[in-house]
């Protein structure tokens, strides 16, 4: 199927012609006129939905439509932490299966997506924090999701940059840890994905904005794009901050707000840290990547926003929190940092969900922790658009809960939201 | 960073606000007669407009007062402050 398959053959081969030969990784076909699912939105999510639906399903002609370049919008912009340590049974569920999908996916595509396994920390700065790490590693355990609490000193063998003493401001008590936590290489998941895809058939078509969903008789017949119209017979939408813009287009309404959430990295160090430390009180995380840099996140804006870009009082006090946890970063510069928009749904749990229009699926509103859902989240999606109803998995994060009142409350529940 | 006009106290800095949602949100005068699906979309559903979105901010580090901004949200730039009560300039809504 795959006529460019990566292995240490091929490198030796393109190393004889010195890497000029490589060819491309996916192609850049014009539209069809129509297609039987069209997927809007070329971040992570939307190239694994189509990769799952030519690998898993038997649905024809697909093709993915990305306003700008694949991977550009928030799978190009978020610190890539991976976990699945969530607390009610559905969001467990769902992301643990993302997590197994991590857990072979370079094997699975033929791109080294570089997921490590690095642990990730969760601290407890107050006894309610630590209730709250004791309940959700419980849950966790029983849910047979792998999770350890460490004491300060067990945080101190782990990671000797941080600052566990009693006198801080806000001391560390404890943390909870999944050993098979960690992170990966954003843009490697959404090229990888592309080519995969690409490989079964699927049409990558960049710079080609929605601008609108056609509709007869109240069904699902395409969208209107900025080259021109594309039959449907079914639309999968997956744009992350721009699923209201999206839904309107439907004269749909929807319980998702967007809000700019910002990153920086530093300039690259010698390894001081190789796990993911996250902590919900001081609001900051950070780990170290492959290169050295570290990688820092911050917290959302209160106001909503689609401008990419965020408040520097939020960068301030983030960057204070982090130092304050590694006094030894604190003269550490700073390299770049940007902002994403991010879906928030009022529970903090994303919609993968049919919708009142016949044909059109969207899955949204999964705010500022959705790069580890990346294959879970393809994998469920690409199910409920094959077939029009939604796996065991994803039942639970309907449309509909909004209504019956069912929510799914991982406000707060998960740690950290990221 | 924004610096808002508050009504009452002229510009400030971002930080002295807290940000309120969407403004003009109206709680149904009878609950009890609406149906599920009316009362979700009163509780959850939000316009999140991209472009020009009618919002509330209160001073919270000031004159804890509430009021209403016009900020554009994909350029974050403010068009109108208004009071509680009024009409957003332009009849725009
Ligand atoms: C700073 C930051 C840090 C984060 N950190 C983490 C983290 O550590 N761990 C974690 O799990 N998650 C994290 N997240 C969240 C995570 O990035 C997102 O939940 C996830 O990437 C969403 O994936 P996506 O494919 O849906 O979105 P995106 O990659 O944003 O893809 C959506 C795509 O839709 C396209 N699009 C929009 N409108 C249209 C249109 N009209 N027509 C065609 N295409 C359109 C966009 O251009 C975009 O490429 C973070 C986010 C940010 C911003
Ligand atoms: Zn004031």
């Amino acid at each position: 199927m795959r006529k460019n398959r990566y292995s240490i053959f091929s490198l030796a081969r393109n190393a004889v012609s010195y890497h000029q030969d490589w060819s491309e990784a996916w192609h850049s076909p014009e539209p069809a006129p129509s297609y039987d699912v069209i997927v809007v939105g070329g971040g992570g999510h939307g190239l694994a939905t189509a990769y799952y639906l030519a690998a898993e399903h038997d649905v024809g002609r697909i093709a993915v439509l990305e306003k700008g370049w694949i991977g550009g919008g928030n799978t190009g912009r978020n610190t890539t932490i991976v976990r699945s340590n969530y607390l009610w049974d559905e969001a467990a569920h769902l992301y643990e299966k993302s997590l197994k999908l991590w857990e072979g996916l370079s094997q699975e595509l033929n791109f080294n997506v570089m997921f490590s396994q690095r642990g990730v920390m969760n601290l407890g700065h107050n006894l309610q924090d630590m209730r709250d790490i004791y309940r959700r590693s419980n849950a966790n355990r029983l849910n047979g999701i792998d999770s350890e609490i460490l004491t300060p000193a067990e945080i101190k063998a782990k990671v000797p940059a941080m600052n566990v003493s009693s006198d801080a401001r806000y001391p560390v008590l404890g943390a909870s840890f999944q050993p098979r936590g960690g992170v990966a290489r954003h843009d490697a998941v959404a090229w990888g994905f592309a080519r995969a895809a690409d490989a079964r058939g699927v049409d990558i078509i960049q710079n080609c904005e929605v601008t609108g969903i056609r509709r007869e008789k109240g069904a699902v017949c395409g969208v209107e794009t900025t080259r021109g119209y594309i039959g449907a017979k079914k639309v999968a939408v997956v744009v992350a901050g721009h699923a209201s813009v999206l839904a309107d287009m439907a004269e749909l309404r929807f319980p998702v707000e967007s809000h700019p959430l910002q990153a920086l990295v530093s300039e690259p160090l010698k390894p001081v840290l190789d796990t993911v430390v996250m902590s919900n009180a001081v609001h900051g995380y950070v780990s170290q990547s492959d290169k050295g840099e570290l990688v820092i996140g911050a917290g959302i804006d209160a106001y909503t926003g689609y401008g990419q870009r965020g408040s520097f009082s939020i960068i301030e006090g983030n960057v204070a929190a982090i130092v304050e946890l590694f006094p030894i970063f604190s003269r550490v510069r700073m390299l770049r940092q940007w902002g994403g928009i991010v879906d928030v749904c009022p529970d903090a749990c994303p919609i993968i969900s049919k919708t009142p229009v016949p044909g059109l699926y969207f899955n949204c509103g999964w705010g500022t922790g959705g790069f580890k859902a990346t294959p879970g989240s393809g994998w469920v999606f690409a199910y409920t658009v094959a077939k029009d109803e939604p796996h065991q998995l994803n039942a639970a994060f309907d449309l509909e809960r909004f209504t019956t009142g069912a929510l799914i409350d991982e406000h707060g529940a998960a740690g950290v939201a990221h | 960073m924004l610096q808002i006009e508050c009504p009452w106290c002229g510009a400030r800095d971002q930080e002295e606000f807290q940000y309120g949602g969407e403004a003009h949100i109206v709680r149904p005068e009878h609950p009890e007669s609406l149906t599920d699906l009316q009362w979700a979309d009163y509780l959850f559903n939000r316009a999140n407009v991209k472009g020009v979105h009618a919002e509330q901010w209160c001073h919270t580090a000031g004159c804890r007062r509430w009021f209403n901004v016009l900020r554009d949200t994909v350029s974050y730039k403010i068009l109108a402050v208004y009071r509680p009560g009024e009409r957003p300039p332009g009849g725009e809504e």
